[in-house]
């Protein structure tokens, strides 16, 4: 997600400069993702057969995660894919961490970046992917987000797995002077016709020293024994039982707690403070003032022997802020200029087809409205942390992170070190959603760190730190004019949003690189939607803002589906069309996800009366469909009000077209997280700024859904053999329009704010 | 130097009184399986038992525990927790596991003292647990699933 644009513009200076050269380089296959640059570390009796696989003498597997494990499951989604080619058995799979080296690093995330429409099969577009994909072999980063972990590593695992497998059976035959066409590997063995047989643990060292063959045939998928299989999650005892290591967890000999106050101004930093009165505080080592770091902000920390130590000092500093130059920022301000903003600028054109000024002046009627939603924070669970010790002029970072190399980089900036001094071990994380992305929190521990004498240093922030210091889910307005002809048919479709624009922020604080040019992140999900219109003009224009704003699950699909999805609903009442049907028929060409909407429709009992609740109040349904990473989900949400006017969402059918379902089981889950994420930012999150200050600071000023609001959640998973698709983000786009969708058909109140509030 | 019984230990703590317990279990005794989410009692994270009863700990100082026994999901053990955690196993609720100990404290709370609940009393007990992930719906699966195996 964070290098998009980096590349988009880099290749086009490329392309422009180089022509001929790149053409002939973009000829050439990418390098494989197959062998690190230096062997794998392995323990004794360990063998790695390649950068993804360490077979050990116990016979268990040891399967490379260079992916974070945030709650997604990925650790289990990705074994599975490399254990089903090696043929392992699956009780034998374990997981370790991956180095940091470029096999690891992230391409799909950033192909799926470029600012294309997913129907577009040109040859720019097909250049555009091929050049990026070879660049981020070259250049990219070791990211987990975009939804991108299984589509990234879907080849590359299932390559390393059937390589490692060649290389067991070579050995075999080698052993036993026999054709390897005669042996056969299933289950963590290696057997030869005649019988013999050997466990891949006693077969690993010789599998070795054997060369990595050439190119190894894939399983037709028609074979696969694990893939498609509802596997529970490898780690979740661990979770159960309070052992699981998150970043907040790490507890190292000698280690010390920092605890920071960070300037509540956005922008702001310590003029000066005093700290006479804490330094005698018990425990308390040392208070340093620190710079904001890669975004974030400047404040106070104070180094003590217990965590509880720190926080109790740091309260008791008495410090000066710099308030700086967003000290008057409100969010009435914001949405003021976002508005007027869309006055003079359609924005960037990330859409265009047919006349749609034409069409819409040659409209029976016309539907027009303005919508908008609000800055939202991440509010992960475990809130940031992270352990740094310097010492010897090498660094060690315990850190729940979605981006260990750019980690590795800011603490070794930070620290005035080489990157190749820094190691950085990768904790569970306590949910990412996007905010572990963000090395802020990272780069301020190696700080505080710095010179507190060798020792290892964990830096936490509270709750109210962490709220007030995120990189928020940028506000956003969108505008919509639709034109309908006397038949109530669609003839032409107008949008046009303002809103932050996350990329060129992010390229700063992340890469130091200025960002320029059309931002697809915060415009996505609104331009690149399977609709076919009949004339269509979609633009988002950038407005310069001082709020730090960052990826927030599903990114710009988060507000652009509800905005896209109300308005596309009010088209259809307008036109006095049911709402499914009148979708539908902008879908004749999209055999995908007209079945995902017609099956999401079938499960709900859309065409069918919906009772009252149990204490008589109605209820209605809503839908909307949404593609996003990917992956197509069309959602039905059943909702009542209550006579306080509290929205109840009884029950959400989910329906996901993502291409292969590697774990079913998973998959569910992700549907069922997502739609959970998203209603509670549709139900009550909001990000507010007074003063340049943000206003909520804790879960009882910003609510998240609980578990007695919790709807019942159905999902369902198309069938499909095509690539695997996205599924951490894409359920949380729909749910807000498919529950505001039924909150119309049951109140004809129209709400086209977040979070949905009823009058 | 206080003594507070953990898990059926007696344990020396050192930490002053104002000190809630959450910060005695993690900082000083090291015992990182209960959480720290929000610090005001409004996300459930540090649930640990006192006496059975499911209590926040970070809310708690360490010198209101008096002599109750304090348990954690360190010592969260016995014949009806093994079903609680082989449902909890079964319908795979975890996701990013921040909250889990948590939930399961609460949980085990609730089947203790009522070994059948219904949905409205799986709302009133769990309620106070936030999860970011969604596990929700697991959440009530894996607690009615609970009950019919004890139950059985």
């Amino acid at each position: 997600m964070v290098t998009r644009r980096a590349f988009l513009i880099g290749s086009g200076t490329v392309v422009g400069a180089l022509g001929a050269l790149v053409v002939g380089w973009t000829a050439w296959p990418a390098k494989p993702r197959l062998l690190t640059a230096d062997p794998l570390p392995v323990d004794p009796g360990q063998s790695a057969l390649n950068g993804w696989v360490t077979i050990n003498a116990d016979d268990t597997i040891s399967i490379v995660m260079c992916k974070s494990e945030m709650g997604q499951g990925i650790h289990t989604g990705l074994a599975m894919v490399l254990a089903e080619e090696l043929d392992a058995d699956w009780s034998q799979v374990r997981v370790r961490r991956a180095p940091i080296d470029t096999i690891y690093q992230n391409i799909a995330t950033v192909v799926d970046g470029l600012p294309f429409h997913p129907d577009d099969d040109g040859t720019l577009k097909a250049l555009a992917e091929r050049i990026t994909g070879k660049l981020m072999r070259e250049f990219g980063v070791m990211m987990t987000g975009g939804s991108s972990s299984m589509k990234d590593l879907w080849l590359p695992m299932r390559q390393a797995g059937a390589s490692a497998r060649a290389m067991l059976v070579a050995a075999a035959a080698e052993q036993w002077k026999v054709p390897a066409a005669e042996c056969t590997a299933a289950s963590g063995r290696v057997t030869h016709a005649s019988g013999r047989s050997a466990s891949f643990g006693a077969l690993a060292a010789a599998a070795a020293r054997q060369g990595v063959p050439d190119a190894v045939p894939l399983k037709d998928p028609a074979r696969f024994t694990l893939i498609g299989t509802p596997q529970r999650r490898l780690e979740a005892a661990s979770k159960m039982d309070g052992i699981a290591t998150f970043g907040i967890d790490v507890v190292l000999p000698g280690m010390q707690y920092a605890s920071v106050e960070m300037c509540p101004t956005m922008g702001g930093r310590v003029a000066s403070f005093d700290a006479a009165d804490v330094t005698t505080m018990p425990g308390v080592q040392k208070v340093l003032a620190v710079a904001g770091h890669n975004g974030g902000t400047g404040g106070v920390a104070v180094i003590a022997d217990t965590p509880y130590h720190a926080m109790k000092a740091v309260k008791a500093v008495r410090i000066t802020w710099d308030h700086g130059p967003a000290a008057g920022v409100s969010s009435e301000d914001i949405y003021r200029q976002l508005a007027q903003r869309l006055d003079t600028d359609d924005g960037f054109g990330f859409y265009r087809h047919g006349d749609v000024d034409a069409a819409l002046s040659s409209a029976a009627t016309v539907v027009a409205a303005e919508y908008r939603a609000p800055y939202l924070a991440h509010a992960t669970m475990e809130p940031m942390n992270c352990t740094v010790q310097f010492a010897d002029g090498r660094a060690t970072v315990w850190a729940a992170t979605q981006v260990p190399d750019l980690a590795r980089s800011a603490v070794a900036a930070v620290l005035g070190i080489a990157p190749t001094q820094v190691e950085v071990k990768v904790q569970l994380l306590g949910g990412g959603f996007g905010r572990r992305l963000e090395v802020d929190f990272i780069a301020q521990a190696a700080a505080i760190a710095r010179d507190a004498g060798g020792v290892p240093v964990q830096t936490m922030w509270s709750r109210e730190q962490d709220m007030t210091h995120d990189f928020y889910r940028p506000a956003a307005v969108s505008r919509f004019k639709a034109g309908l002809d006397a038949s109530g048919r669609l003839l032409g479709w107008r949008a046009s949003s303002a809103g932050q624009a996350i990329l060129p922020q992010a390229l700063r604080r992340l890469f130091d690189l200025p960002g320029a040019g059309p931002d697809k992140t915060t415009a996505e999900g609104s331009f690149d939607q399977p609709y076919e219109w009949p004339a269509a003009r979609i633009g988002h224009a950038a407005v310069d803002l001082p709020v730090p704003v960052g990826f927030w699950r599903s990114v710009g699909h988060s507000q652009n589906a509800f905005f896209t999805e109300s308005f596309l609903d009010e088209v259809a009442v307008a036109a006095r069309r049911d709402p499914v049907a009148f979708r539908a028929a902008l879908l004749a060409q999209h055999p995908r996800h007209l079945a995902v909407l017609q099956r999401a429709a079938e499960l709900s009992g859309w065409n069918t009366p919906l009772p009252a609740t149990a204490d008589g109040r109605p209820r209605a349904r809503g839908v909307a469909l949404h593609q996003s990473f990917g992956s197509i989900v069309a959602q039905v949400a059943e909702v009542s009000v209550s006579t306080d006017k509290r929205i109840r969402v009884h029950r959400v059918v989910c329906v996901i077209d993502c291409g292969t379902a590697v774990n079913p089981n998973l998959i569910r889950q992700q549907m069922e997280s997502a739609i959970v994420f998203g209603l509670s930012a549709a139900l009550g999150g909001e990000i507010r700024f007074a003063k340049g200050q943000v206003q909520q600071s804790n879960f009882h000023d910003y609510p998240v859904l609980r578990l007695d609001e919790c709807p019942v959640i159905e999902t369902d998973i198309i069938a499909s053999v095509a690539h695997p698709e996205g599924v951490g983000e894409p359920a949380t786009p729909p749910i807000a329009p498919a529950v505001a969708n039924a909150l119309f058909a049951l109140t004809g109140q129209r709400l086209r704010s977040l979070p949905l509030t009823l009058a | 130097m206080p003594t507070v019984t953990i898990n059926s230990r007696p344990v020396d703590v050192r930490a002053e009184p104002d000190t809630p317990l959450l910060w005695v279990l993690r900082g000083e005794l090291h015992m990182t399986g209960t959480k720290f989410g929000c610090g005001m009692a409004v996300c459930g994270a540090c649930t640990v038992h006192l006496d059975g009863q499911p209590t926040r700990a970070c809310v708690t100082p360490i010198s209101a525990v008096g002599s109750r026994e304090v348990t954690t999901i360190e010592g969260l053990t016995g014949p009806q927790v093994a079903t609680l955690k082989a449902a909890w196993a079964e319908v795979d609720v975890v996701q990013c596991g921040y909250c889990q100990s948590g939930q399961l404290m609460a949980a085990a709370a609730l089947l203790r003292r009522n070994p059948h609940p219904t949905d409205g009393d799986i709302d009133a007990a769990m309620q106070g647990n936030i999860c970011r992930c969604g596990t929700y719906p697991r959440i009530r699966a894996a607690i009615h699933k609970a009950a019919a195996m004890w139950m059985a």
